[in-house]
């Protein structure tokens, strides 16, 4: 009785709630609405016979339940009923599915005029790849990658001399263009999906894949990893920018080719020396950094990392918040190194100084139980703290805590990481998350300041990272 | 009938004399295989338990100190491979199939006793091994269920040292002992069977196990030689699934394996294990329905036949877990008309259990209870695997909490309908003595209810994109803040459905220890089991001599019968009719 009421019950709550939900398909922003119709057909179909099937359940509890002597019908089988209701279904399945094989048959035939960019995943972090005038895009293998070839394009092929690198998890299309999406990965699955667009497919290590689509709508669109790729997953994120074809273009041309990319610069240090005696006044002249001014030990820093902060001081990425005078220091400091060629022989400098660890000032942290936190960030900070290139992820053994301390606080705050287009700090702003506990940060910090005691000789610093493989 | 001979031999039956040989190395199929069902259920506890961690973080964020990405991708995986694995298909074959198939076919034992135990045996080392892993360094793996490599065995996964190789070795340990149990399942099956009980009047609690079991034996040894190929790729430097790769920041030795390769072998054999879990579960509601609705059971040989075509198409379906996971897309046409195929008869089942009730003398007893329940729960989820299996479907949903909310409708919450449907109502049979009613009833309220609160949002976040496996969502642009108070609701439904099971543990044991002996035959039924000289059955199931089957399990509400059931042991000649009444069905 009860039971009968309560399923009438549960079919009218699922109604409401499909008719009601604020859940439902992102506003579609490509070309595959017939994704969405086929979904709308299923809805009919599956939702006719929810209905039926339960309603029918609920007035057979209630009108055949145990009640006087009432005696069950005798009726093995019912040849002409089951009939029925098998051609009945099977007419839904067809209804359902030729729409959806329709699709399909379009979905994996991408137009031959598709704009051809390639997705590049790893853990955990997407960047993409353009063909140049050419319009292919040169040979590429996990085997070429190398901290001077992060996008392990072959270096024999002429074809990839003018692919348009983009070492940023911002890709930017052209509205109402076509898109042959290339799918590749340097280490594990991942997976390319953005809700709007509806379509999505894996990238898998030692093979190429693709899905296609046209941005029908400019606007800004989340791209995330849908297969599981290890712990940091949940941070692989990017955006898409669906724009005019001609800011489209205006945006590519900011990016360098893999020929740029490979021509190495001699570094002047003398001139380097030279720029360096303005940073010298709070960073020291041997780069340990000074707590008194707030300034960070560089000696143990890489040149890339050093490059690219300057780069978002400069570009209002980093150091733009209100509240954050420190970083707002910077900012001017870091025009002051604007030019090229400034800037190149200025790390270079850096550079060759030697190493320096800077000495503990925090001593509140219990060590051992700061391992424990420190597990999770071994992944791309590596095992000894001493940074990877590859991953983009600066050395922390050796660097000051009271800075490391700032600038976790900075990212849980949001003062630092917050920018669109600082892809690593999103990626931190996630993960400094996971510590919740202040006295765990003190952990933490207790932990790396043993990686690298002071005076310790394993400070070795390469231009772009720490272990170099 | 040369099977009933073997069957027979009483003379050949060694009746255990020591504690020990009765309750520890038992070779009985009934301590088998409450064996088999304790220990399937104290992991599936655990696993609970884990199921509350992983919501816990999901509908608080950023609130646990001790659920740190790693250990939260450790929940999921490890909650995901045990209700799947050691609970469910533990419970469903090696507890329910043990206990019931010699009992509903007439039969002494399993064919195989002295296999049998070892079969549970080697059951309990795999879980010891399984558990083993989280007190292992590092941890148990947190690859996610599916273990896919390159990903499971590389760095950046927690549990790479020696989670995962527990893992691999609990596994194939596991399937060591299912296949001991599913050899014996299926030649008791086919080979002791009692005098007249053909193939097509046994109860469709053994053509569920049976088919399931037969399932299981082709699908396992795909799992396998996953797990020994992964092995090799981890312990010693092989590449089956490992093509060259950059594994953060350092190349690796490994190249020319494939990753969409073990997708293969894995849905190969996980595609079927679907089935493994839901044809034991069809059978044992069909005989639920039937029984506690005095009614025969609806379209019995169409049920039969359904049961067969589902574990015949379910290993031509594999490939729809994969469409989007760049294998050849060209197959995407075959798997999702194969997969939309096999709908038909999955919604016969379901007409048929509907009909069953329908003009039947419906008591709502527990067990009809968690029947009905089952019925709408596996409806909802068995319609929603109309959209993914649909491939252009798949590709917004796949790997969204769509997928999430469909599985564990379909195969979470609907089996375990089921087997809470089963234990209700052969509790009285394997105890002597019937669970509490009243407990019984608001264990089922709650679990009912409460899972489908859980799940019914889950769907339409699935929609909107909201992406699986994620420790937290953090700041998207396209989710809106009700997400998150979403997932709050969804964290407090489960945890107050986790709450209710406490209320059947505690049924069982007040029921154990304090409840009173409840009739031989509860429930009235007409199936072989109820009909042993002794409940519980005692070691040799029959006395003397085997029982005769003289119809099928459903004759209920016969017309003309005075008694609303006929046991399959009666004969035409012993039925008592009214005057004038009419005579049986026979099949």
């Amino acid at each position: 009785m009860v039971i009968a009421l309560i399923i009438l019950g549960l079919v009218v709550v699922t109604v409401l709630f499909h008719l009601l939900s604020p859940w439902w398909l992102t506003p579609i922003a490509s070309n595959w609405q017939s994704i969405d119709t086929t979904i709308e057909i299923s809805f009919w179909v599956t939702g006719a016979v929810f209905i039926a099937v339960n309603l029918f359940l609920a007035w057979v509890v209630w009108r055949y339940r145990k009640h006087g002597n009432n005696k069950a019908h005798y009726e093995p089988e019912n040849k002409s009923l089951e009939s029925w209701l098998t051609i009945i279904t099977t007419i839904g399945v067809v209804a359902m599915l030729t729409p959806g094989l329709i699709a399909w048959g379009r979905i994996i035939n991408a137009p031959a005029d598709a704009l051809i960019v390639e997705a590049i995943g790893q853990q955990w972090q997407w960047t993409f790849r353009l063909p140049g005038k050419d319009n292919a895009l040169g040979g590429a293998d996990a085997r070429f990658v190398s901290p001077e070839n992060p996008f392990g394009i072959d270096p024999t092929d002429p074809a990839g001399r003018d692919d348009i690198l983009v070492n940023s998890q911002r890709l930017h299309l052209p509205v109402n263009q076509s898109v042959k999406l290339l799918l590749r990965s340097n280490d594990v699955l991942h997976n390319f999906a953005v809700p709007q667009f509806r379509v999505k497919m894996d990238l898998v290590p030692g093979t190429e894949t693709y899905q296609w689509f046209e941005p029908t709508r400019e606007g800004e669109f989340d791209i995330l990893c849908e297969e599981l790729c290890g712990l940091a997953h949940f941070t692989m994120r990017g955006t898409v920018v669906v724009e005019s074809a001609e800011k489209f273009q205006q945006w590519l041309q900011g990016y360098p080719t893999f020929a740029q990319t490979q021509v190495m610069h001699n570094a002047d240090l003398v001139a380097g020396k030279q720029l360096y005696s303005n940073c010298a006044v709070c960073h020291g002249a041997d780069g340990a950094g000074n707590q008194n001014f707030n300034a960070p030990n560089l000696s143990i820093l890489s040149a890339d990392y050093m490059a690219r902060q300057l780069r978002y001081y400069r570009d209002g990425i980093r150091g733009a918040h209100p509240r954050d005078t420190i970083g707002q220091q910077m900012v001017s400091m870091a025009y002051t190194v604007s030019d090229k060629a400034d800037e190149r022989n200025l790390l270079a400098y850096i550079q060759s100084l030697p190493p320096v660890a800077s000495p503990p000032s925090r001593n509140s942290g219990n060590a051992k139980a700061g391992g424990a936190v420190f597990e999770v960030c071994v992944a791309c900070h590596g095992v000894e703290a001493q940074g990877k290139g590859l991953l983009s992820a600066p050395r922390l053994a050796g660097q000051a805590d009271w800075y490391l301390y700032r600038q976790l606080k900075h990212y849980s705050m949001g003062w630092r990481g917050t920018h669109p287009e600082d892809q690593f700090g999103t990626q931190m702003r996630l993960m400094t998350r996971t510590i919740q506990n202040p006295e765990r940060l003190d952990d933490l910090l207790a932990y790396i300041a043993t990686l690298a005691p002071q005076g310790s000789a394993n400070l070795s610093v390469s231009s772009t990272g720490g272990d170099r493989p | 009938m040369s099977h009933v001979a073997i069957a027979d031999q009483e003379a050949h039956l060694h009746h255990p004399k020591t504690f020990i040989g009765k309750y520890i190395w038992s070779q009985d199929h009934k301590v088998i295989a409450i064996q088999y069902a304790s220990t399937a259920i104290f992991v599936g506890l655990i696993a609970l338990a884990l199921s509350v961690l992983m919501r816990l973080q999901l509908g608080y964020p950023d609130q646990f100190d001790f659920i740190n990405p790693n250990s939260y991708l450790q929940f999921v995986t490890m909650h995901g491979m045990i209700m799947v694995i050691y609970l469910l298909t533990a419970l469903l074959l090696g507890g329910f199939g043990n206990y019931l198939i010699p009992l509903m076919v007439g039969t002494r034992d399993m064919v195989f006793p002295y296999l049998n135990m070892l079969s549970y045996w080697f059951y309990l080392l795999s879980v010891i091994v399984l558990l083993a892993s989280f007190f292992a360094p590092g941890g148990p793996t947190g690859a996610g269920w599916t273990l896919y490599p390159p990903q499971a065995i590389l760095e950046g996964t927690p549990g790479v040292g020696s989670g995962i190789v527990l893992m691999l070795v609990s596994l194939a340990i596991f399937i060591v002992a299912f296949t001991m149990g599913g050899l014996n399942y299926v030649t008791t099956v086919l080979q002791a069977r009692t005098r007249g009980m053909t193939l097509m009047r046994m109860p469709l609690t053994v053509w569920g196990i049976f088919t399931a079991t037969i399932l299981g034996l082709f699908a396992f040894p795909a799992l396998l030689v996953s797990a020994i190929m992964m092995l090799f790729d981890t312990l010693a430097g092989t590449s089956f699934f490992m093509p060259a790769i950059v594994s953060l920041g350092e190349p690796l030795e490994h190249e020319g394996g494939s990753p969409i390769l073990f997708q293969h072998l894995f849905w190969f054999f996980g595609h079927p294990e679907v089935y493994i879990v839901a044809l034991p579960a069809f059978g044992m509601i069909s005989d639920v329905l039937s029984v506690h609705a005095r009614k025969n059971i609806f379209g019995y040989r169409m049920m039969v036949w359904a049961i067969v075509i589902i574990g015949g198409l379910s290993f031509v379906v594999w490939a729809h877990h994969m469409y989007v996971s760049g294998m050849n897309p060209y197959f995407g046409f075959f798997f999702a008309t194969t997969t939309l195929i096999i709908a038909v008869p999955t919604a016969i089942k379901v007409y048929n259990w509907v009909l069953t009730l329908w003009r039947g003398n419906i008591h709502l007893t527990v067990p009809m209870l968690f029947a009905i329940g089952f019925i709408f729960t596996f409806t909802h989820g068995g319609l929603s695997g109309l959209f993914l299996g649909n491939v252009v479907i798949d590709l917004p949903l796949s790997d969204t909490f769509f997928v999430v909310a469909h599985f564990h409708m379909v195969m979470g919450v609907s089996p375990i309908m089921v087997l809470f449907a089963a234990i209700y109502h052969w509790f009285p049979l394997i105890s002597g003595k019937q669970l509490h009613t009243g407990m019984g009833k608001i264990h089922f309220w709650g679990t009912f209810l409460g899972t489908y609160a859980i799940y019914l949002p889950m769907h339409y976040l699935g929609f909107l994109g909201v992406p699986r496996r994620y420790y937290a969502l953090g700041d998207s642009s396209f989710m809106p803040d009700s997400v998150h108070s979403m997932n709050e609701d969804i964290t407090l439904a489960a945890i107050i459905v986790a709450l209710f099971q406490l209320v059947f543990i505690f049924n069982v044991i007040w029921t154990v220890c304090r409840g009173s002996r409840s009739e031989r035959n509860p429930w009235g039924a007409a199936s072989l089991e109820w009909h042993t000289p002794d409940v519980p059955p005692g070691h040799g199931n029959w006395g003397d001599k085997l029982p005769t089957v003289y119809r099928w399990a459903y004759d209920y509400s016969v017309p003309g019968a005075r008694k609303d059931f006929i046991p399959q042991s009666t004969p035409e000649e012993d039925v008592d009719y009214e005057p004038g009444g009419r005579k049986s069905h026979e099949t």
